[in-house]
């Protein structure tokens, strides 16, 4: 019914700007892999020495595997916060389910900084919860590992992920359809066995976009590690910042980029496929 | 029967759910209560009440200017995202073309992908286009990255459209653009307000990828980011807790917008004969 004319006014723009904004940046970060620095200028020439880098000083490996870890915590302790909530709000809350699922909504919207300062704030030696463990002479003295260490970066990340996590779950419980849950409980399963076995498969595809959600963004994530991870919660996107400011080795930064794409990208294509096994029609 | 899921108690998950709300709200509370604290942040408990850090926090030009940044910024974001997402939109409900899988994945990309490989791979295309960094790439950069956000929202705003409201409009010899603009357009307008706050406040509070496309002028959340590398105050609690009661209450008008399309909805099915 439309006519070729509107067809090809509706996606002419923004396949243009999607080309020129999308495609040509991610493109020039993948040619920029490949090109080299000398004498402080960048040269065209094409080479895989960044690569080589990457694969022979075990330095990138390591921070690599570090944040590969505190991803998977920061996945894991998201799931472990944002699911049984998730449950809780969808079969067992009630008449205040509306209102309990605005207030984890209601997080979501607030600043990624502001939350990550509010923990710096928390956690710091002269911080809140070294003044309050002393009000209460817990401890004596100021507990200073608490901040600038990997735990406090998972838990920064985990603060700011388990909503995101909470969402997709949320949803596929609520789709669940509840004759099914009837049925399980109808017919003597205990209420165990019902989770695990119509409620949980059931939910699955809801909780591996919640899982792909947290462990990607974290995976990625620079600013956290400034703000409460110090020097032993260094994380991989924090080398690219540094290649891509005061070291200037712009090349090496985008072959370390291109590795995180990749890495994103497949983990998107395993969940995708995953979550379509797991999803019923 | 006198099992019914829905209603069964279950004291321990009720007290984990509380548990996770408290650490949800826990740092938020924090962060409140010592901007009303006269000794700073940190120490317990906070005591001397004052409200001198808002009163600094009012008298500090910078802070103000970054404001009106992130206003500049947040405002064309919207504009520019919400335009190209309601094209984008429109391309995938209704037209085919080649690559239109790739195009689409390629649009919602940067929802998914870490804020600092789209605030890099734009900053190489600044520099390659001989661009110099401003608040002008960092609206680039947000309207880029969150036609995303628009496409999603007003996609699915297009699915629960009446078709058949444009076909008669067409066939009673309306114009394709007097349709568009006295048919669909307006049938979209909720979606297109919902989709506007949201994207108006995700530029808000946005810093990865507008940390890679700033200059010389920064925006609220890099401002902030800059004092915080020199050290905390108790201003920066200040104005996070403005910040946050400004989320708040744009939330709410997005879930009361948001509300009136489900009962609009739901009355137009009520209404259909």
């Amino acid at each position: 019914m439309y006519s070729r004319t509107y067809k090809t006014l509706v996606s002419a723009p923004p396949l243009l700007w999607v080309g020129l904004f999308l495609l040509l940046p991610y493109a020039l970060m993948f040619a920029h892999s490949f090109w080299a620095v000398q004498d402080g200028t960048l040269v065209h020439h094409w080479n895989l020495t960044n690569y080589q880098k990457l694969f022979t000083n075990s330095l990138y490996a390591e921070v690599l595997f570090r944040t590969m870890r505190i991803a998977a915590s920061v996945m894991l302790c998201s799931l472990l916060l944002g699911y049984p909530l998730a449950y809780y709000l969808s079969f067992h809350s009630g008449a205040r389910k509306e209102l309990l699922y605005q207030l984890v909504i209601v997080p979501l919207w607030v600043s990624y900084l502001v939350r990550g300062y509010a923990w710096k704030t928390i956690l710091g030696s002269e911080g809140v919860l070294n003044g309050f463990l002393q009000y209460f002479h817990i401890t004596h003295e100021p507990v200073s590992v608490l901040l600038y260490s990997p735990f406090a970066v998972v838990l920064v990340l985990t603060h700011i992920y388990t909503p995101f996590v909470f969402l997709p779950i949320y949803a596929s419980l609520e789709h669940i359809p509840r004759p099914l849950v009837e049925a399980s409980q109808d017919l003597g399963a205990a209420p165990i066995s019902t989770f695990f076995r119509v409620i949980l498969p059931l939910s699955m595809p809801g909780l591996l976009a919640g899982a792909t959600f947290a462990f990607v963004l974290s995976l990625g994530d620079f600013l956290a590690p400034l703000l409460v991870g110090g020097s032993s919660g260094t994380m991989i996107a924090n080398i690219v910042q540094t290649l891509f400011g005061a070291t200037y080795d712009w090349p090496l930064g985008a072959a370390i980029s291109v590795c995180i794409l990749l890495i994103t990208l497949s983990l998107l294509f395993f969940a995708e496929r995953l979550e379509r096994r797991w999803s019923f029609k | 029967m006198s099992r019914k899921s829905p209603t069964r108690r279950s004291p321990f998950l009720a007290l984990y759910a509380a548990l996770v709300f408290a650490f949800i709200y826990l740092p938020i509370v924090v962060l409140i209560l010592y901007s009303f604290n006269r000794d700073g942040v940190g120490g317990f408990p906070p005591r001397h009440l004052t409200l001198d850090w808002y009163s600094q926090l009012f008298a500090d030009g910078a802070i103000w200017d970054s404001v009106v940044n992130s206003l500049l910024v947040a405002s064309g974001a919207v504009a520019l995202s919400l335009i190209l997402g309601l094209l984008a939109a429109l391309a995938l409900d209704r037209a085919s073309f080649p690559g239109k899988a790739l195009f689409r994945r390629l649009v919602l990309l940067p929802l998914i992908l870490p804020g600092i490989i789209t605030g890099l791979s734009l900053e190489m295309l600044a520099v390659f286009a001989g661009m110099h960094l401003s608040l002008l790439t960092v609206f680039l950069g947000h309207g880029t990255a969150l036609i995303s956000v628009a496409t999603t929202e007003l996609f699915a705003g297009l699915q629960k459209i009446d078709r058949e409201q444009e076909e008669a409009s067409l066939d009673l010899g309306a114009t394709p653009w007097q349709t568009f603009w006295r048919i669909t357009l307006p049938n979209l307008k909720i979606s297109l307000i919902a989709a506007g706050l949201l994207i108006f406040t995700l530029s808000m509070d946005e810093i990865a990828v507008a940390f890679f496309l700033t200059g010389r002028d920064n925006t609220l959340p890099l401002e902030i980011w800059g004092r915080l590398r020199r050290g905390i105050t108790p201003e920066i609690n200040a104005v996070s807790t403005i910040i946050f009661a400004v989320s708040v209450a744009l939330i709410i008008i997005w879930y009361r917008i948001r509300m009136r399309g489900v009962s609009t909805e739901a009355q137009q099915l009520l209404e259909r004969p």
